[in-house]
């Protein structure tokens, strides 16, 4: 099978790069699954978990908050802010969050929290 | 002991103090400087590819976006001049602030107005000082930005951008910064961000972008091109204040360290030419002590001999 090579970066450092043969991320008007030699594509995300098939077989799974995707040439960038793998994150600081956030009907605060939890769930 | 060996060996403790404080700093900065520059090095990777993307979107659609056209007749720039919160960096403050100065001259002689945002307080005390506006300016984080203060800055220079230039917007953005270039050099730069201009990009962007002479594919947008530029755009300006602030504190450190090395060199200077007065203060206090000595007893000699 065809694989694409996969950066993912935030702002202030490199995520995760390697091979892949599927890419799940959701954009705007939905989920979008990309594998190799899609058409060109330039996307805005939306905060939600990414999840990364890798040639070997495994799932990587992070959280990003906002950001944009582009493919192009079996190349594919996920950009984002912020960006967490799943393994990075702190499942208990991120339900504190939640529950802060739902405290202070914080919305912003609750749907971080949220798609934390969701890509830490969906590493385990 | 003479008073005057005292005087020059205060002299020689206190350049000594001085000596410990600046060898100190200069340590400090050169230790700094390492994280500085692997901070700028870690930064690359998403602003090259946000650079990509927004060339991408600007030459393979046929937008027309704020962010992206030129106005026809630009009568207002705002400019970010990025400078230090603290001193003992030798020129480096004073530089950006010229190279800032220099531009706002040419925009003014081209009839734009120029709204001044500062980051660092050796800018915000220079305008102060001069008495002149500024319209924000931010503290704080110069030796240490972080993300959330490059989206601080990044903020209202984009509102104003979007806004029309009756209500206070404006139609150019240019940015004032010293780029690390290396350990040694560090060069006051300005940049203009906004509108973009692609066919400059080759060389107007950082280095650390990619060649942009590769053809770009066509496309397909996702929900929209106009709704990809709208997003892309700001975080682009962010991407670029915040690699523009991290530059600037790695150059601030280097400034730093050059100026503390040369301020520690001189004082091993003036220390060693001290001591050379010292000592020769010291020799003629015992000269004149030994002719005293002698000129005394040649006195009693005479004196002795005379009475017999």
């Amino acid at each position: 099978m065809a694989d694409l090579h996969v950066e993912l970066v935030a702002a202030d450092r490199n995520v995760w790069s390697g091979e892949a043969h599927l890419v799940v991320a959701r954009t705007k008007s939905g989920d979008i699954g990309i594998m190799a030699n899609h058409e060109p594509l330039l996307g805005v995300l939306q905060s939600g978990p990414v999840t990364i098939r890798t040639s070997e077989g495994g799932t990587v799974v992070a959280a990003v908050h906002g950001g944009f995707i582009s493919f192009a040439d079996n190349k594919l960038s996920i950009l984002a802010e912020i960006a967490e793998l799943a393994e990075e994150i702190d499942v208990d600081r991120a339900e504190r969050a939640l529950q802060r956030a739902k405290a202070e009907s914080d919305e912003n605060g609750e749907r971080r929290a949220e798609v934390r939890l969701a890509a830490a769930a969906g590493a385990h | 002991m003479g008073a005057q060996i005292r005087v020059y060996k205060r002299r020689i403790r206190s350049v000594t103090a001085t000596k410990k404080i600046t060898k100190a700093m200069e340590m400090i900065a050169a230790s700094r400087i390492i994280k500085a520059q692997r901070q700028v090095a870690a930064s690359s990777p998403y602003a090259d590819e946000l650079t990509r993307a927004v060339t991408a979107v600007a030459t393979g659609s046929n937008t027309r976006h704020p962010l992206t056209t030129e106005a026809e007749h630009p009568t207002r720039a705002a400019v970010l001049l990025i400078t230090s919160d603290r001193g003992l960096a030798g020129g480096y403050s004073s530089n950006a602030i010229k190279a800032a100065e220099r531009l706002t001259e040419r925009l003014r002689a081209e009839g734009k107005e120029v709204d001044s945002y500062v980051v660092g307080r050796k800018a915000v005390a220079y305008f102060a000082f001069r008495e002149r506006r500024v319209t924000e300016s931010w503290t704080g984080f110069s030796d240490n930005p972080s993300y959330a203060d490059a989206k601080a800055v990044a903020a209202p220079l984009i509102a104003s951008v979007l806004a029309e230039t009756e209500q206070g917007g404006v139609d150019e953005l240019h940015i004032v910064f010293t780029e690390f270039v290396s350990m040694m050099t560090q060069n006051p730069v300005d940049r203009r961000l906004l509108p973009l201009s692609l066919k400059r990009d080759g060389e107007s962007q950082d280095a650390a972008g990619p060649a942009k002479t590769e053809a770009l594919p066509l496309f397909e947008f996702e929900p929209s091109a106009e709704g990809v530029l709208d997003a892309l755009l700001p975080r682009y300006v962010e991407s670029r204040v915040y690699n523009a602030l991290l530059q600037a504190a790695a150059s601030e450190h280097a400034a730093r360290r050059r100026a503390m090395k040369s301020a520690t060199d001189n004082a091993e200077d003036l220390i060693k030419s001290l001591t050379r007065l010292a000592n020769a203060a010291r020799q003629a206090d015992i000269t004149q002590e030994i002719s005293e000595i002698v000129g005394g007893a040649s006195a009693l000699a005479d004196a002795s001999a005379g009475s017999d």
